[in-house]
């Protein structure tokens, strides 16, 4: 995936509202990552400028918290639930599954840039487990077979 | 005739929204628009669809689907209730409600969470009203000290305690008091805070408020878990439409009382449920837990005198005050007062959000409320906790619901997780699960919890890999007790528990998987071993031909066997084969 050129004129307004504000910097990383779907280096300095404190600082932030991306994200976004009750309900086959169909992990992106896969600890939807999010759209009850179908849906959708 | 769709977000993924549009379509021209509800907790039974008669009658839907539509359009227009009949819940599941005593969800499920009129109406915003206009901060922790509510988020706190030392505490000139409400619930399996919220918001507001002039802050804020959207829109909602209607902001119903209210999202940091990582958090630092005291009553957010309490324990507020401390503190055991919300969840038959007495045992939830294990199967163990708690085996079914009684097993109440779990499930496992958890949200601040947990982690996997050697289990006894000790927050100190609870009650399994390279629940892979019955096998070539990594070789009509250094144990081989002649051991 290439990556584009970051305008950063698109995070001033959020900056103009939070930066004088104390206390609000995951707000900002919030705001700048809703703008890109990630957090660019370029954006970090701009953050840190803007809010008079190190880029070390805002990186020991934004790295602390697990919502915030450093690398791209794919046009369609799987948060696969690791829960508890997914994992009684058998998430790792889940994880597997999605393994199979697109070759990706916990955090990677397919190289057609149309997946990305994160784990995530719990999206409360305890009993419908196994349940993974699809940019908006919930899935639940899910089975290796049903995972591989949702995904060639879209593929095909897509293609 | 009036018609809900119960919205949460588990209704939603179960196809709520869908229903509800399509149920909007069948039924247009009518006159009759549906409404929205919240979770009334029967999350197995989703979609919903409560109709109600003129007269009140309700005529509970379960299970619906888009295609029912038309059905119930049909049912509503005619005004002959029979044609729901086959939709309508049964008398059995009807039980799941019937059982429980509802105070923190009494409103969940049964009110429109979008709509302060009916809040209102429902009798809202009176116990607000009653402490502002008729009682002293002092008399409303009076109350609440006679209730006996203790901190719902885990600790089992006494609420009252945290309200005085907060109204004690003397503030800065020019400072302002805070009452925070954590609802960053990070449990994975426990879902009640987020359910309280996208279904009575108002409910968690008006407890909130009682609180904020209890210990005179004139500042509250909501953290919320980022990855609860639909909470964090319907709580800006109730804020909206609170502050309009004078229940927020300046000189509240006309008293002296003031008090802001606002929204933060959390980043999706575990150990910010800790309160003082939670206000580290709020400040916009890394949520990193520091040294009590100070406590947050003396110096928190911001250096000032701050409370922190959980979203139940607010949600149980304006009940205590609407209806007295002694009503409450009438129900529970002398040690647990009130009643108790639990996100049941796992293998159990009827999963969903169950709210009992304290005192009932895990039996009746488990067994009586939420009718056993899945498909037959047999009941191993609970977890309680989260990662904090620990495994309950069958012969504590009996255990009492109670803080102290929960604690004496090893486990804890916590906020109310019960991941049900039968024998299909490995505790060593389990144990593996948690410590992956909180070896991953450790802060890193203390090397016991930091590099204490990695490795446990690491012996754990190694256990259930079969590569599990001679002097683990004592290794990680050792460790847990040097974690327990020498870890400064709540996430370090009771993150050995899981290990402890199942080293204590299924110490077998850990001895079959270190000693005898097996697994006794048959769940991890790597110590499986399938084998194909030669007196079974009809050599129908099947197995063979499904087998992805060729490990399965034999003539047509004779007995097939399993090269077991090609095997990579996927199962594919018995989930095929007809006549049950492939085993795993």
């Amino acid at each position: 995936m290439t990556d584009k050129a970051i305008d950063l004129s698109l995070i001033e307004p959020v900056l103009k509202e939070y930066a004088g504000v104390k206390g609000s910097l995951i707000t900002i990383l919030q705001n700048v990552q809703e703008i890109y779907g990630y957090l660019p280096s370029e954006a970090i300095y701009r953050v840190a400028e803007a809010t008079d404190c190190s880029p070390a600082r805002v990186m020991g932030v934004a790295t602390f918290y697990t919502q915030f991306r450093f690398t791209p994200i794919g046009k369609y976004l799987i948060l696969l639930c690791k829960g508890t009750a997914c994992h009684v309900n058998g998430s790792d086959m889940i994880a597997k599954a999605v393994y199979e169909a697109l070759g990706i992990t916990d955090g990677q992106t397919t190289e057609d840039g149309l997946f990305s896969l994160t784990f995530v600890a719990c999206l409360g939807c305890c009993s419908l487990s196994p349940v993974m999010m699809i940019n908006d759209e919930t899935y639940g009850s899910l089975t290796p077979d049903k995972v591989k179908k949702i995904i060639a849906d879209i593929k095909a959708k897509e293609a | 005739m009036k018609i809900t769709v119960g919205q949460g977000s588990c209704g939603i993924a179960a196809g709520a929204a869908k229903v509800s549009k399509a149920l909007t379509d069948a039924l247009s021209g009518s006159g009759i628009i549906p409404g929205i509800t919240g979770c009334i907790g029967m999350c197995y039974l989703e979609p919903i669809v409560d109709v109600y008669e003129d007269d009140g009658r309700l005529h509970r839907l379960v299970k619906v689907s888009e295609n029912d539509a038309e059905t119930i359009a049909d049912a509503v227009k005619s005004g002959d209730m029979t044609k729901l009949a086959s939709l309508e819940i049964s008398d059995e599941d009807k039980e799941f409600l019937a059982k429980q005593t509802r105070i923190a969800l009494r409103h969940c499920g049964v009110l429109d969470p979008e709509s302060i009129e009916e809040y209102i109406s429902a009798g809202g915003y009176k116990s607000l009203e009653k402490v502002l206009k008729g009682e002293t901060p002092e008399q409303v922790i009076e109350t609440i000290k006679i209730s006996g509510l203790a901190g719902r988020g885990g600790a089992g706190f006494p609420t009252w305690f945290k309200w005085n030392a907060a109204r004690q505490s003397r503030c800065p000139e020019g400072g302002k008091k805070y009452l925070i409400c954590n609802a960053d619930e990070g449990d994975p399996g426990a879902f009640m805070d987020r359910a309280v919220i996208e279904s009575d918001p108002h409910g968690l507001i008006e407890g909130m408020l009682i609180g904020a002039y209890a210990i005179g802050a004139s500042e509250a804020v909501v953290y919320v878990r980022a990855e609860y959207p639909l909470a964090i829109v319907r709580l800006k909602k109730a804020i909206a439409q609170a502050e309009k209607a004078g229940y927020i902001g300046e000189n509240i119903l006309g008293t002296d009382f003031c008090c802001d209210f606002r929204i933060k999202a959390g980043a999706g940091a575990f150990v910010c449920g800790e309160e003082t990582a939670l206000i580290a958090s709020l400040e916009g630092e890394r949520g990193m837990p520091r040294l009590k005291p100070p406590f947050p009553a003396q110096k928190g957010y911001w250096q000032m005198p701050s409370n922190i309490n959980n979203v139940e324990t607010f949600a149980n507020v304006a009940w205590i005050i609407e209806n007295g401390g002694e009503a409450f503190a009438a129900m529970g055991t002398p040690d647990s007062k009130g009643t108790k919300v639990f996100a049941l969840t796992g293998k159990i038959r009827r999963g969903g959000l169950v709210e009992i007495p304290m005192g009932k045992t895990l039996r009746d939830v488990i067994f009586d409320i939420g009718g056993g294990i899945k498909n037959d199967g047999t009941f191993k163990a609970v977890q309680m906790g989260g990662p904090s708690g620990g495994c309950i085996p069958a012969e504590l079914l009996d255990t009492v619901i109670d803080y102290k009684k929960l604690s004496a097993t090893g486990a804890i109440m916590g906020s109310g997780g019960m991941v049900v779990m039968d024998d299909s499930t490995c505790m060593v496992g389990m144990a593996k699960f948690f410590l992956d958890f909180t070896a991953k949200e450790s802060c890193g601040k203390c090397v016991h919890c930091r590099i204490g947990t990695k490795r446990m982690q690491e012996i754990l996997t190694r256990i259930v890999e079969g590569e599990g050697r001679e002097g683990d289990i004592e290794a990680l006894e050792e460790l847990c007790s040097a974690i327990k000790e020498g870890a400064l927050c709540g996430l370090g100190q009771t993150a050995p528990n899981p290990v402890l609870t199942t080293l204590k009650y299924f110490r077998n399994e850990y001895e079959a998987h270190i000693k005898d390279k097996t697994c006794p629940a048959h769940e991890c892979r790597a110590l499986l071993r399938y084998n194909i019955d030669s007196d079974k096998c009809k050599g129908c070539t099947l197995c063979a031909r499904n087998c992805p990594a060729k490990a399965i070789s034999g003539e047509v009509r004779k007995p097939h066997v399993i090269d077991q250094t090609l095997c990579i144990k996927c199962g594919q081989c018995a989930a095929n084969c007809k006549f049950g002649a492939v085993s795993v051991k």
